[in-house]
């Protein structure tokens, strides 16, 4: 449930950005959620709603885009398919995740009066 | 005020940040692993399921190293300090962080622990994680390496059915081995096969705290870090 301390981190740096802005409110929060990050997004997703409540984010919506997993061959590149042996059939080598490790906070929409 | 047409409502700025959310713990953890470093000292990231035998694997490593190499620890649990107290009878310096409810150790906990000196002068600092096959995975603490405990009981499919921790580990270790005789079903080979599938470097020491088996290679490997430069001692960089 380490889904509410991040949600808490995204909301500190939403009001960050918002109060060196000026805003009045934040309208809407874009952040992209990775297969493997270890982010639950429904579960994210309950955490803002029970948290947002009295903040600047009262209003905001979440936007969430969950991020398929890709592993790549670390060495020649190649796409591996989804639960395979991480390891390159073509050169032997360990593969690589190239997309779908990060939980990433990508854009905040803020009302400025 | 609109500045299209001054009617009053309100302009929307869209800021764009494109930062990953846990980038605070990452920088403490840059900062635990700095001073890992400059002191001296492999941290090691001990996870896994609650009653995996983490703790009995640092029990069995202070039989096997605790003469010839300091050795201290930092163990993190809801409630208790049940494990730093046995630690300690095992020999080994430990401060206990307990978390409430929190799932995981952070960098900032680490951090503050750190503060209680447990680990000065040590040549290892073992972070025993909350038992958890979830959470801890995604929280950099500054360690050298991640390392799983994965218990023959638990079943051979935990690696593909948590396959963010495995995929963070730099070894597994396959622990309570004595217990094999009474799991005639048990498949080595199957929990190789899942390891090769979420773990990109698949390593795996089977152990048993009880007999001692497994234990020099174990001790082994760890003695094998000291001998490597800190950024090659990980199978893949802590951001990742």
């Amino acid at each position: 449930m380490h889904e509410y301390s991040l949600v808490q981190a995204m909301m500190r740096r939403v009001e960050e950005e918002a109060r060196a802005r000026n805003a009045t409110a934040v309208h809407r929060v874009h952040v992209r959620i990775g297969r493997f990050s270890g982010v639950e997004a429904n579960l994210f997703a309950t955490a803002y709603e029970v948290l947002r409540p009295g903040t600047l984010c009262a209003n905001a919506e979440l936007a969430i885009a969950p991020e398929a997993g890709e592993w790549h061959c670390g060495a020649c590149g190649t796409l591996l398919p989804a639960g395979a042996e991480l390891v390159c059939q073509e050169c032997g080598w360990p593969a690589s995740l190239m997309r779908g490790g990060d939980l990433v906070l990508e854009r905040i929409e803020l009302e400025v009066g | 005020m609109c500045d299209v047409c001054g009617c009053g409502d309100s302009r929307i700025v869209a800021v764009d940040v494109h930062e990953r959310l846990l980038s605070t713990n990452d920088r403490t953890a840059a900062h635990n692993r700095a001073h890992f470093v400059e002191h001296g000292l492999v941290a090691i990231n001990l996870m896994g399921s609650p009653g995996a035998g983490k703790t009995a694997v640092l029990e069995a490593t202070a039989r096997a190293l605790g003469t010839t190499r300091r050795l201290a620890a930092i163990t993190g649990d809801l409630e208790t300090e049940r494990d730093a107290i046995r630690l300690r009878a095992a020999g080994i310096p430990a401060a206990a962080i307990t978390t409430g409810s929190a799932c995981h150790l952070d960098a900032e906990m680490v951090h503050h622990a750190l503060h209680d000196d447990v680990a000065h002068g040590a040549d290892y600092l073992f972070i025993e994680n909350v038992g958890n096959l979830v959470c801890p995975a995604i929280y950099d603490l500054g360690q050298a390496v991640n390392v799983v405990a994965l218990s023959v009981t638990e079943g051979e499919d935990k690696p593909l059915k948590y396959p963010v921790m495995f995929r963070k580990a730099d070894l597994v270790l396959l622990t309570k081995t004595d217990l094999l005789p009474a799991l005639p079903e048990f498949d080595r080979a199957a929990v190789e096969d899942a390891l090769a599938r979420v773990m990109p470097v698949p390593r795996m020491i089977a152990i048993s705290g009880r007999t001692g088996a497994g234990i020099n290679q174990w001790v082994g490997w760890i003695e094998d870090l000291r001998e490597r430069p800190p950024q090659a001692r990980a199978a893949h960089p802590p951001d990742d």
